[in-house]
């Protein structure tokens, strides 16, 4: 783009967003309030699975300040919860009702609820409501065998295929066949802000509102306009700050429902504020599968063939994003290296257990664990290097864009660039990797439990297919970019200030960015599998150059120049290369630009425009993950001694929220290695119900860690070539600790599950003591 | 059975009849109107609602309001004024300490209570202190680097620290 | 989470505090002090007392007492508090050492030695010290005074044996002039209740025989308790690493661990015993 200035593109700007935030000025869900709302509280099951016989609300209607206690059958007129992508027939039967009806199926669910006038009194009357429930047997285990979800139908919603080539040939014609048994443990994002919402109906306009939206606000005004039989203009969504969201959010809930209907029923605004034990017990866990893997392979070690059985848990109901993690699952498995074959079978199966969903990098943080530990075994029986396997097998640059005939979000999987070779070179020699071996068996001569691991994995990230954006500048030279995006706190505004700040010669600062709001935009995609930056980012890039285009064009009128020789700076409009002589600001443009101005000639009113982009594809990022590990054989305890972050996010338009998202995103998936795990007990009874038992890190767990941020391989995709960072810390957090841990065990059956507490470690060293 | 209580809070003085059991958090946020402090978990443990209380840096959720009877009390919104941000503040947005900012005013006051009578503190004790609260979107790097910074120009640390 | 109504009582005497403790015998009354583990009982409504009690008017009970041959901590002495020793008794030193390892700073500011005595968790610091220390714990009604000796206090997972209408006002910690001492832990996070701990509090002769030996454990069975097999196995012997390790196995042999659906008792027998070791291996 042509500019005097720096570009902004790849500047590590402070954020826009940040003000009101440290000022304590921010304003989430629980910070809204209406005159005259009720507070609603969620009576829950506290059974896992069982038939309800009775409800009695009788003594909670007294309590004083209760205004209505409803259960399902104050709501029979609602059907239950839809699928994110619509009309999924087969899973119809399994949609989850607002509130339980004849059955319920989790501990947590909703059965009841209370309209009061604060949340301590609809606590307290919560509280009394008498539940009656004939327990049933409950399946705690999607590898135990399938059950009843109810009459004439099984546990068992759905079983997921994908594959292409002769599986059979080519484990007839192996060298050497490797199988595994792994598990990944179920938890979940778990963001600081639990979920909350505030329904209100404005009669005067007819329009009802649901506050506290978050991730797909567009996405979800039409699911919810269509259950509650409103058109969308009679439905808007409304996004405050979001304190964290992981894929969590956005999710059509129970609650989200419940404060609509109750809105428009009981004459008042209606606020639910999640407190933490509910949000450890009903929102939206992940990550649960087990999984029998097996590979073929010719004594160089090349995959002839994966083929993979796996077991997703999905709790008591299919979400709103229906079988997407687990055909991501098997979408996504084989990663960055050639396979010959490949046949996935996953069994979609119900549990009497929190409901599934999306979890930062879903179907990745598993596959990658699954798949790199493959590796690993691979190299193992073949007595290869750990390094050497994966080389053997790695898609080449050269072969970019890479196809394979298996989707992944509907898309079919195609890579669009990547050096995977020439990066993990480069991380080799970061992690310096070549004496490590040396120092290594040095340490463990002194009797240290040490060991090192890695692992290679591929993301995927701007999700399309078309976003939309519209930037208006006013008299004043204001801009304001109107997106259908959201933020969860990633720095999504401050992205796109500097992607229009750059083309329109502006400070950053000065633009306005809007998103999660329906009623500012019609149109958009909302933030979610790491697809802002990418799709957003674009949109924005193609109305602020129509913008620009426009600006010069005026320009040029008005100041008697031709628009090739002009260049706008600060919010100027000048002649390129001379600072000084005749000049015009985007404000007086944007006067100049209104409808009933005569210097606008034939020209569209208003300094603004529409900007769409589309993308046939994702795009897909990639990088490898290092880690040094000591092992305490007394606790079981790891340390983690060094950490290597290595990733190709094509273009970074804001390295420092880059490298954030990166770190945040690391430490997650460091929890889910070491620390975090919602445990049942076979009675379906939750036991991680506070952050007493739900263990994330905290600083003294984090080990220094070092990133390599590279930009070797831009997409082809996208005019700015950027790939998005979200789930890119996270992703094989799992796989590469575990691969560390096996190192240093120098065992190579056990390490088989996540997470690897202390306790199963130090079982593993006991084993391993026994033989 | 609501009764009295009063208290200063970010320098105004605030009476008013509360139920017993209603918490100190819920007092500011709801009664005070100052919404910065933040409920992450009401059992004392994430320190989103981490406040200051007679000099003491304490987690309002775990205090009920009748126990802050005529004490001085600092929230987050007390640490700037309409012109400028508070250094720490300063610091949290240079090095991008926070991303939702949901765990930030409990990090501020943390460190700025925390640290506030010491002369010198150690890099021991900035992490001691530091793993008081949880943070799941930044995984606490930035948050070190600002809340070091700020030491800094403060003299508490030296620039030869780690 | 919003805990559930209750009566307020704030007493400005230990006298108003005992004779309303007579009066509410019949109901489920708890003492607030600092509250730290008081008001997350109450916001999971684990806890749903009628009345409380609000102690921290009564300046009586704020006393950290330097006493001759003790010291003695006051109901509402704060573990920050105990942070502090400089030149004091040894007893003080300990104590201060142990109290870094207790939750997070703003725990500490709040939260009261004697409220973790009376909520007798079987992973408290301060329990483990009491009972390895061999404290007097003052329970106080309307008509007596009772000084329990810590052994006997804890009777099991947050069980204590006061009676209903008795108040801590303080306990008692006997003064030590001369020792070695070391305190050990594992948690799964720093500040999080650990799963396995121990305080070992020694002196040797010239010759570097043992004269005196506390061994205390907590975090593995439902209370603290000081293992005597262990003391006596070790009195009058010399160091060794030999002894350290025959001490572990008695205690690992002794133990009765608790066992859930999270931790087996076995993990935390193995744990005592790799923390007897480091433990004892440190105050060689």
């Amino acid at each position: 783009m042509p500019s005097i200035n720096k570009s902004l593109i790849g500047q590590s700007l402070a954020r826009i967003e940040d003000s009101p935030l440290v000022r304590g000025q921010g304003c989430f869900i629980a910070d809204v309030n209406f005159p005259h709302q009720l507070h609603m509280r969620v009576v829950r099951s506290s059974i896992a699975h069982g038939r309800i016989r009775h409800i009695d609300t009788q003594s909670a209607l007294t309590v004083e300040g209760v205004h209505a206690i409803w259960t399902a059958q104050d709501i029979s007129d609602i059907g239950p919860i839809d699928f994110r992508e619509g009309k999924i027939e087969k899973l119809e039967p399994y949609r989850q009702p607002v509130l339980a009806q004849t059955y319920v199926r989790y501990v947590g669910e909703p059965i009841a609820v209370v309209f009061a006038e604060n949340a301590y009194c609809a606590e307290d009357a919560a509280d009394l409501v008498e539940v009656d429930i004939d327990p049933l047997p409950v399946i705690d285990r999607a590898d135990a065998p399938p059950g009843e979800f109810a009459p004439h139908l099984s546990t068992q919603a759905a079983i997921i295929t994908q594959q292409f080539g002769d599986i059979e040939a080519a484990f007839a014609k192996a060298d050497k066949i490797v199988e595994l048994d792994l598990e990944i443990g179920r938890h979940s994002g778990v963001p600081l802000e639990t979920r909350g919402a505030i329904g209100r109906y404005d009669r005067a306009r007819d329009v009802l509102e649901l506050h506290g939206a978050a991730k797909v606000p567009h996405k979800n005004r039409e699911s919810l306009a269509r259950m509650l039989g409103r058109s969308t203009a009679a439905l808007h969504l409304f996004e405050y700050h979001v304190g964290g969201g992981f894929g969590i959010r956005g999710e059509i809930y129970p609650e989200d429902i419940l404060v609509l209907v109750a809105a428009l029923r009981l004459n008042r605004p209606v606020k639910w504020i999640e407190d933490r034990r509910e949000h450890l017990m009903c929102a939206n866990q992940s990550r649960h599968q087990r999984h029998k893997i097996k590979a073929a392979v010719d004594r160089k070690g090349r995959l002839l063939a994966i083929e993979n059985e796996f077991y997703h848990d999905q709790g008591a109901y299919p979400r709103t994003h229906a079988l997407r993690i687990a055909e991501t699952t098997c979408g996504i498995l084989p990663g960055p290296y050639h396979v010959g074959a490949y046949k996935a079978v996953g069994y979609y199966r119900l549990t009497h257990k929190t409901p599934c969903a999306t979890y930062r990098a879903p179907g990745r943080y598993e596959t990658n664990f699954v798949r790199e530990r493959l590796l690993d075994a691979i190299a193992k029986k073949l007595n290869m290097s750990r390094v050497d396997v994966r080389i053997a097998n790695l898609i080449d640059s050269s072969e970019m864009p890479y196809a394979r005939p298996l989707s992944v979000l509907e898309d079919n999987v195609s890579y669009d660039s990547g050096d995977y070779k020439g990066l993990l070179q480069k991380s080799l020699k970061a992690f310096r990797w070549d004496e490590l071996e040396d120092k290594l068996k040095t340490r463990r001569a002194n009797g240290e439990i040490v060991g090192a691991g890695f692992a290679l994995f591929i993301e995927k990230s701007g999700l399309g297919p078309i976003d939309g954006a519209y930037i208006n500048v006013d008299s004043e030279g204001g801009v304001e970019v109107i997106t259908g995006g959201a933020s969860v706190g990633q720095g999504f505004e401050t992205v796109m200030a500097q992607v229009s700040a750059d083309i329109l010669g502006v400070n950053y600062r000065n633009v306005r960015v809007i998103h999660g709001r329906t009623d500012r935009i019609e149109y958009g995609i909302g933030a979610h599998a790491s697809r802002a930056t990418v799709m957003t980012a674009n949109a924005v890039g193609v109305a602020a150059h129509k913008v620009r285009v426009k600006a010069l064009d005026m320009a040029g009128h008005l100041l008697q120049i031709d628009p090739a020789e002009l260049t706008i700076s600060d919010g100027q409009i000048h002649c390129k290369n001379a600072m000084q002589g005749p000049s015009i600001s985007l404000g007086a443009l944007a006067q100049a630009l209104r409808p009933m101005s005569r210097l606008r000639g034939e020209r569209e009113p208003g300094l603004s425009a529409q900007g769409w982009f589309e993308s046939e594809h994702q795009v897909y990022p990639y990088g490898n993950q290092f880690a040094l590990v000591k092992i305490d054989p007394r606790t079981g305890h790891i340390s983690i001694e060094d950490y290597l972050i290595a990733y190709d996010i094509g273009k970074a338009i804001n390295p420092m929220l880059v490298r954030g998202q990166i770190i945040g995103g690391f430490v997650q998936g460091l929890g889910g290695a070491i620390y975090e795990e919602f445990l049942y007990d076979e009675q379906g009874q939750p036991l991680s119900t506070s952050f007493a038992d739900y263990l994330m890190p905290t600083l003294s767990e984090v080990p220094e860690v070092k990133v390599l941020l590279c930009e070797d391989a831009p997409s082809p995709r996208n005019p700015l070539g950027i790939k998005g960072a979200g789930e890119s810390g996270i992703a094989p957090v799992g796989a590469v600790i575990a691969s560390a841990v096996e190192d240093a065990l120098q065992n190579y059956e056990l390490v088989r599950q996540l997470p690897l507490t202390p306790q199963r470690i130090k079982s593993m060293l006991d084993q391993m003591k026994r033989v | 059975m609501k009764i009295p209580v009063h208290f200063n809070l970010n320098g105004r003085d605030f009476k008013m009849n509360v139920e017993p059991r209603k918490t100190l958090a819920d007092v500011i946020r709801e009664d005070c109107g100052y919404t910065g402090t933040h409920l992450g978990c009401e059992h004392g443990i994430c320190g989103a609602c981490t406040i200051i209380v007679n000099n003491q840096t304490v987690r309002s959720c775990l205090m009920f309001a009748f126990q802050a009877d005529n004490a001085v009390i600092e929230t987050v919104e007390g640490l700037s004024d309409e012109q400028s941000l508070h250094p720490l503040q300063k610091a949290f947005v240079s090095h991008h300490g926070l991303q939702c900012g949901f765990c930030t005013s409990g990090f501020l006051m943390l460190a700025s209570g925390a640290f506030r009578d010491r002369d010198y503190v150690s890099d021991d004790e900035i992490t001691d202190v530091l793993s008081s609260n949880l943070c799941r979107c930044t995984g606490y790097e930035n948050i070190v680097k600002a809340v070091r910074h700020w030491l800094l120009d403060e003299r508490k640390i030296n620039a030869e620290h780690k | 989470m919003k805990p559930a109504s209750f009566n307020l009582h704030r007493p400005s005497t230990i006298k108003d505090a005992v004779n309303l403790l007579s009066e509410l015998a019949d109901k489920d009354v708890r003492i607030l002090a600092g509250g730290q583990s008081l008001v997350p009982m109450m916001a999971f409504r684990l806890a749903q007392p009628t009345d409380l009690i609000d102690i921290s008017h009564i300046r009586d009970l704020t006393n950290l007492r330097d006493e001759k041959n003790y010291i003695d901590i006051g109901a509402l002495v704060r573990h920050a508090d105990l942070a502090l020793a400089s030149d004091r008794d040894i007893v003080r030193h300990i104590l201060s050492m142990i109290s870094h390892h207790i939750a997070h700073h703003p725990i500490r500011t709040r939260g009261t030695f004697c409220g973790s005595i009376a909520h007798a968790d079987p992973s408290s610091e301060w329990c483990l010290a009491a009972t390895t220390l061999d404290a007097l714990i003052t329970a106080q009604n309307k008509h007596t005074i009772r000084h329990i000796p810590a052994k006997d206090f804890f009777t099991g997972i947050m069980t204590n044996n006061l009676n209903a209408d008795e108040i801590i006002t303080s306990v008692r910690i006997p003064k030590i002039d001369k020792a070695r001492y070391v305190f050990k832990e594992f948690s799964r996070r720093k500040g999080d209740f650990c799963l396995a701990s121990v305080l070992i509090v020694a002196d040797v002769d010239e010759h570097q025989r043992i004269i005196k030996i506390h061994l205390g454990i907590g975090g593995v069975e439902t209370a603290p308790r000081r293992i005597k097999g262990a003391e006596t196995l070790m009195m009058g012997q010399k160091l060794s690493a030999d002894l350290c390790y025959a001490a572990a196995d008695l205690i690992a042999r002794d133990l009765d661990p608790m066992s859930d659906k999270t931790t087996s008792a076995d993990y935390r027998r193995d744990l005592a015993h790799g923390l007897i070791i480091e433990a004892l291996r440190e105050i060689l």
